[in-house]
C-alpha cells in the first residue's frame, strides 16, 4: 500500500470511525461506509490539511471513493 | 455567557451592529470582530473591537481567508443598506448593490465561516432581517427583497447544518431607533408610531438581547426560526 494511501485510509478510519478492514479502495464514502454529505466536506478538508493542498470544490466533488482520493492526491499534493 | 467564544459582527458601527457588539462583551464574550466601512466611524467606545475595513459590495474580489484568518463561533450577518425609492424609479445600480451588501454578502461569509463551525461542531449564525421582509414596504423592494430571501437560507441551511450542533436562526426587527430610521421626517414617524401597538420605537438594544438569546446555550434546541423584535407591529 502506497504512504497516500495509508494516510488518507487512516483519516478515513478516524473521520468515519469504521473499521480498516471494511474500507476497499472502491469503497464510496456515502453509500458503502455511512458518511454523510457533510463528512465528505470534512474529510476533503482533511484531506488538504494531511497533505498541504488547496482541493477546489469541482474536484472535491469527485472524491467519492478512497481511490479516488488517492489518485487526486498522488497528482495534486505537495 | 459568551465566556471563550468569538463573535463577528458584520456592520458593526451603526446602531444594531454596535449594540450588538456591546451586549456580548458586556456578558463575558472578549473575542469580537466586526467589519465597516469606514474605520472613521468607529466609536472612541468600540477600542474592544477588531475591525476589518470593507466594502460587501466588493466582496466577491476580496480574499476572505485572508482577512478572516480565524474562527469564530457567533457569526452575526447585520451589515445592510437601504436604498430606497419606487420600483419604478429604481435604479439598477440600486438594485444591485442592496442585494450584494444585504444578500450576496452573506453567501460568501457563511461558505468562508460555517465551513470551520462544520469542523468545530460548534457555531450560531444570526441574520439580522427586518419586519418589512414579512409585511412589504413601498418604496422598498431592493431593501425587502435581499431580507425576505434571509428567511429562505435560514430555513435551508439550518437543516443542511443540524446534525453538526450549528443552529441557523434570523432577528426580524420592527421600527428601531437607529440609524437608519433617523433618516425618516416627523410625520414618517408618526405614521410609523400609529401603527405600533407599543406606541413606541424599539430600541438597538433590544435586538442585541434577541440576537444574545439565540446565541445563548437557553436558545440550543432553536433552528431555522425568525425572532419578531417589533412591539407588536406585524404578528407572524
Amino acid at each position: 500500500m502506497s504512504d497516500i494511501e495509508e494516510r488518507v485510509k487512516k483519516i478515513v478510519v478516524e473521520h468515519l470511525g469504521v473499521e480498516e478492514a471494511k474500507i476497499q479502495s472502491d469503497s464510496k464514502f456515502i453509500d458503502d461506509l455511512g458518511a454523510d454529505s457533510l463528512d465528505t466536506v470534512e474529510l476533503v478538508m482533511a484531506f488538504e490539511e494531511e497533505f498541504g493542498c488547496e482541493i477546489p470544490d469541482d474536484a472535491a466533488e469527485k472524491i467519492v471513493t478512497l481511490k479516488d482520493a488517492v489518485t487526486y492526491l498522488s497528482t495534486n499534493s505537495n | 455567557m459568551f465566556k471563550d467564544k468569538g463573535l463577528l459582527v458584520t456592520g458593526g458601527t451603526g446602531s444594531i451592529g454596535s449594540s450588538i457588539c456591546k451586549h456580548f462583551n458586556n456578558n463575558g464574550c472578549k473575542e469580537i470582530y466586526s467589519t465597516t466601512t469606514d474605520l472613521n466611524k468607529v466609536k472612541s467606545d468600540q477600542d474592544y473591537i477588531k475591525f476589518k475595513e470593507l466594502n460587501f459590495n466588493n466582496i466577491e474580489n476580496l480574499n476572505l481567508d485572508e482577512l478572516f484568518d480565524f474562527e469564530v463561533d457567533y457569526l452575526v450577518l447585520n451589515a445592510g443598506l437601504n436604498k430606497d425609492n419606487i420600483f419604478l424609479r429604481m435604479s439598477s445600480d440600486d438594485w444591485n448593490s442592496v442585494i450584494n451588501v444585504n444578500l450576496n454578502s452573506s453567501f460568501h461569509l457563511l461558505k468562508h465561516f460555517t465551513k470551520k463551525m462544520v469542523k468545530k461542531r460548534f457555531g450560531r449564525v444570526v441574520f439580522i432581517s427586518s419586519v418589512v421582509a414579512y409585511t412589504g414596504n413601498p418604496g422598498q423592494v431592493n431593501y425587502t427583497a435581499s431580507k425576505a430571501a434571509i428567511s429562505g437560507i435560514v430555513k435551508s441551511l439550518a437543516l443542511e447544518l443540524s446534525t453538526r450542533n450549528i443552529t441557523v436562526n434570523s432577528v426580524a426587527p420592527g421600527f428601531i431607533q437607529s440609524n437608519m430610521t433617523d433618516k425618516l421626517n416627523d410625520d414618517q414617524k408618526n405614521t410609523i408610531l400609529e401603527r405600533i401597538p407599543m406606541k413606541k420605537l424599539g430600541d438597538s438594544s433590544d435586538i442585541a438581547k434577541a440576537v444574545g438569546f439565540l446565541c445563548s446555550e437557553n436558545a440550543n434546541y432553536i433552528t431555522g426560526q425568525t425572532l419578531h423584535v417589533n412591539g407588536g407591529l406585524a404578528l407572524i
